[in-house]
C-alpha cells in the first residue's frame, strides 16, 4: 500500500468521511435526547396529577382544591363529533371528485386549493368561522367549534383519501364496468370498498389532527367550565 | 341515482370546497376594509398598535412573526437535516428506524398546547437565566422563547421531510457511486443530498408555513408585547398570537377589523410559503437529479 499514490488519499477522505459521520450523529443524538426529554417530562409531570376524579369531576371554583375536567372531555367529544359528521362526507365526496376527473384542468385546479386549505393557520379560520357562524347566531357554541374543526380536517382527509382510492387498482373498476355495471356503482361499491381501510385511517387522522386544535376554538366554541350536553352551548375543550 | 347526478353531487362538494376557499378570501378582505379605510397603507408600516386610541399599525407583529420564524429556522434546519441524514443514510436496524419514526411521529401530533406548557416550565427559566448571564432584561418570556420553542416543534416534520427525500434517491445512483470506491459521506454530499435538494427545500418552506400559523405555542410564551422587538430578548407579539390573546376582547369595530387584517396578512405570507413549497416539491420529484 505504501507505493499506492492513492494511499495518501484515501487517508484524507477516510478522515472527512469520519468528521462527516461524526458532525451528523451529534445533532441528531441531540434530537433524539431532547424529543425523549419532552415526552418524558410531559408524561411524568402530567401523570402526577391524574386520578379517576380528574376525569369524572367537573371543574372547582378558582381557588378550591381538586376537581376534575369531565365538562372539557364532553365538549371535546361532542365538538368532534359535529366536525366529523360534517368533514367525512364532504372528504369523501370530494376526494371521489378528484378520483373521477383524475388528471384533468378542474381536479388539478382543485387539488391545488385542496393544498392551500391545508396551509391555511387554523388562527384563521376560527376569525371567518367566527363571522361566518357565531356572529349571525348571537353565540359561541359547540356546534361552530365543530365547523370550524370541520374545516382543519377536511383539506387533510380528501388529500389523503384521494391517495387511497388512487391505490385501488384500475383493473377492479374496469372488470365493474365490462361487466355492465354503471360507473357511479363501480365507484360507489367496488373502489370505495376497497379502499375503506384508507378513508377510516385518514378519518383517524383528521381526528388526531383536530383534537389536539385550540386556536380555532377560542372564538368559536370559546369554553365553558360548567357540563353542558347542549350542541348551542359555550362548551370547553380539553386542550383550552 | 345514474352517473350524471352522481356526477353532479360530487362536482357539489368540489364546489364546495372551492366556495370555501374563496370566502375565506372575501370575508377577510371585507372584513378589515374599515381598518384599512382608516389607517389606510399605514396599516402594513405602522409601528403603533394602540386599541385604546384607535391606532393600527401591523409592523410589529409581522416582524414578530418573520422574527419568531426566521430564528426558528435556523436552529430547526442544521439540528434536522443532520437528523434526517442520520434516519435516512446511517440508520440501518429496522428496530431503531422503527423506535425513531415512532417518536418523530408522535412529537408531529402533540398539541401546540402542550409545547406551550412545557416551554412555560422548562425553557422560560432556562431563557430567564441566559438573559441574567447576558445583562438583559430577564423576563424569560419573549422571542427566544418563544422562536425554542417553535424550532422544537418544526424540528419532527423537517427531520422526517428530510429522510423521506433522502429514501426517493433511486438506489442505484447510490449504488453506482460505491461501486465506483466513493466514501459513504461523498455519496451523501455529492450524490444523495445534490438529488433530494428540491424536496429538502420543500419540506423546509412547508415546516416554516407551521411555524409563521403557529398560535398557541407561542402566544403562551411570547410576552404579548404591542412593539417592535427590539432583542432575543424582548417581548413581542406574532400575527397569530395578537389575534389570539385581542380578538375575544377587541373594544371597537375598527379593533376587530383590524384584527381581520391581521388574518389576512398572515393568510397570504403563509400562502405564499406554502406555494412555493408545493411547487418546488413538484420540481423535485421530477426528472433525475437537477
Amino acid at each position: 500500500m505504501e507505493n499506492n499514490v492513492f494511499a495518501g488519499q484515501y487517508k484524507g477522505r477516510k478522515r472527512k468521511d469520519i468528521l462527516f459521520r461524526v458532525a451528523v450523529l451529534v445533532p441528531a443524538g441531540i434530537v433524539v435526547a431532547l424529543l425523549f426529554l419532552i415526552m418524558a417530562q410531559v408524561v411524568v409531570n402530567g401523570g402526577k396529577a391524574l386520578n379517576l376524579d380528574f376525569f369524572f369531576q367537573q371543574q372547582k371554583p378558582f381557588g378550591e382544591v381538586g376537581g376534575g375536567i369531565v365538562q372539557a372531555i364532553a365538549g371535546t367529544l361532542m365538538v368532534l363529533a359535529v366536525a366529523i359528521v360534517i368533514a367525512l362526507p364532504f372528504s369523501l365526496l370530494t376526494s371521489l371528485y378528484l378520483y373521477e376527473h383524475k388528471g384533468s384542468k378542474r381536479a388539478e385546479g382543485l387539488l391545488n386549493v385542496v393544498n392551500t386549505l391545508q396551509g391555511i393557520p387554523s388562527i384563521v379560520i376560527g376569525v371567518v368561522i367566527y363571522t361566518w357562524v357565531v356572529v349571525p347566531l348571537r353565540t359561541f357554541s359547540a356546534f361552530a367549534g365543530g365547523i370550524a374543526l370541520s374545516i382543519v380536517m377536511l383539506p387533510l382527509m380528501i388529500s389523503m383519501i384521494k391517495e387511497s382510492l388512487d391505490m385501488v387498482p384500475v383493473s377492479y373498476l374496469e372488470a365493474a364496468l365490462a361487466l355492465g355495471v354503471p360507473r357511479w356503482r363501480a365507484v360507489v361499491e367496488i373502489v370505495v370498498p376497497a379502499a375503506a381501510s384508507g378513508i377510516l385511517e385518514a378519518t383517524g387522522l383528521g381526528i388526531a389532527r383536530a383534537t389536539g386544535e385550540t386556536a380555532p376554538l377560542i372564538f368559536t366554541s370559546f369554553g365553558n367550565p360548567f357540563l353542558s350536553l347542549n350542541f348551542g352551548d359555550l362548551s370547553r375543550r380539553s386542550p383550552w | 341515482m345514474n352517473d350524471r347526478r352522481f356526477n353532479v353531487l360530487l362536482s357539489f362538494a368540489a364546489l364546495v370546497i372551492v366556495f370555501i376557499f374563496a370566502g375565506f378570501l372575501f370575508t377577510l378582505v371585507v372584513q378589515s376594509l374599515p381598518a384599512a379605510k382608516q389607517e389606510g397603507a399605514a396599516f402594513l408600516y405602522g409601528s403603533e398598535w394602540n386599541p385604546v386610541t384607535t391606532r393600527f399599525g401591523a409592523l410589529p407583529f409581522i416582524i414578530g412573526t418573520l422574527m419568531t420564524s426566521a430564528i426558528a429556522l435556523v436552529i430547526a434546519i442544521p439540528l434536522s437535516l443532520s437528523a434526517g441524514i442520520v434516519m435516512g443514510e446511517y440508520v440501518n436496524s429496522g428496530w431503531v428506524r422503527s423506535v425513531l419514526n415512532t417518536l418523530i411521529n408522535v412529537l408531529a401530533s402533540i398539541p401546540s398546547v402542550v409545547f406551550g406548557l412545557w416551554g412555560i416550565e422548562v425553557v422560560i427559566p432556562l431563557v430567564r437565566k441566559l438573559a441574567l448571564l447576558v445583562g438583559a432584561p430577564p423576563y424569560g418570556a419573549g422571542i427566544l422563547s418563544a422562536s425554542l420553542v417553535l424550532a422544537i416543534m418544526i424540528i419532527p416534520y423537517m427531520s422526517s421531510m428530510t429522510r423521506e427525500a433522502l429514501v426517493n434517491v433511486p438506489a442505484g445512483l447510490r449504488e453506482g457511486a460505491f461501486a465506483l470506491g466513493l466514501t459513504k459521506q461523498e455519496v451523501v454530499t455529492g450524490i444523495a443530498l445534490p438529488f433530494a435538494k428540491k424536496s429538502i427545500f420543500a419540506g423546509i418552506l412547508l415546516s416554516l408555513g407551521r411555524a409563521l400559523g403557529e398560535t398557541m405555542a407561542v402566544t403562551m410564551l411570547i410576552g404579548n408585547a404591542t412593539r417592535i422587538p427590539k432583542s432575543l430578548f424582548s417581548l413581542g407579539n406574532t400575527l397569530a398570537s395578537v389575534i389570539a390573546s385581542q380578538f375575544n376582547e377587541a373594544a371597537s369595530e375598527v379593533h376587530r377589523s383590524a384584527m381581520m387584517g391581521l388574518a389576512l396578512i398572515l393568510l397570504v405570507i403563509t400562502m405564499i410559503a406554502g406555494w412555493f413549497g408545493r411547487t418546488l416539491m413538484s420540481k423535485g420529484m421530477g426528472a433525475y437529479g437537477k
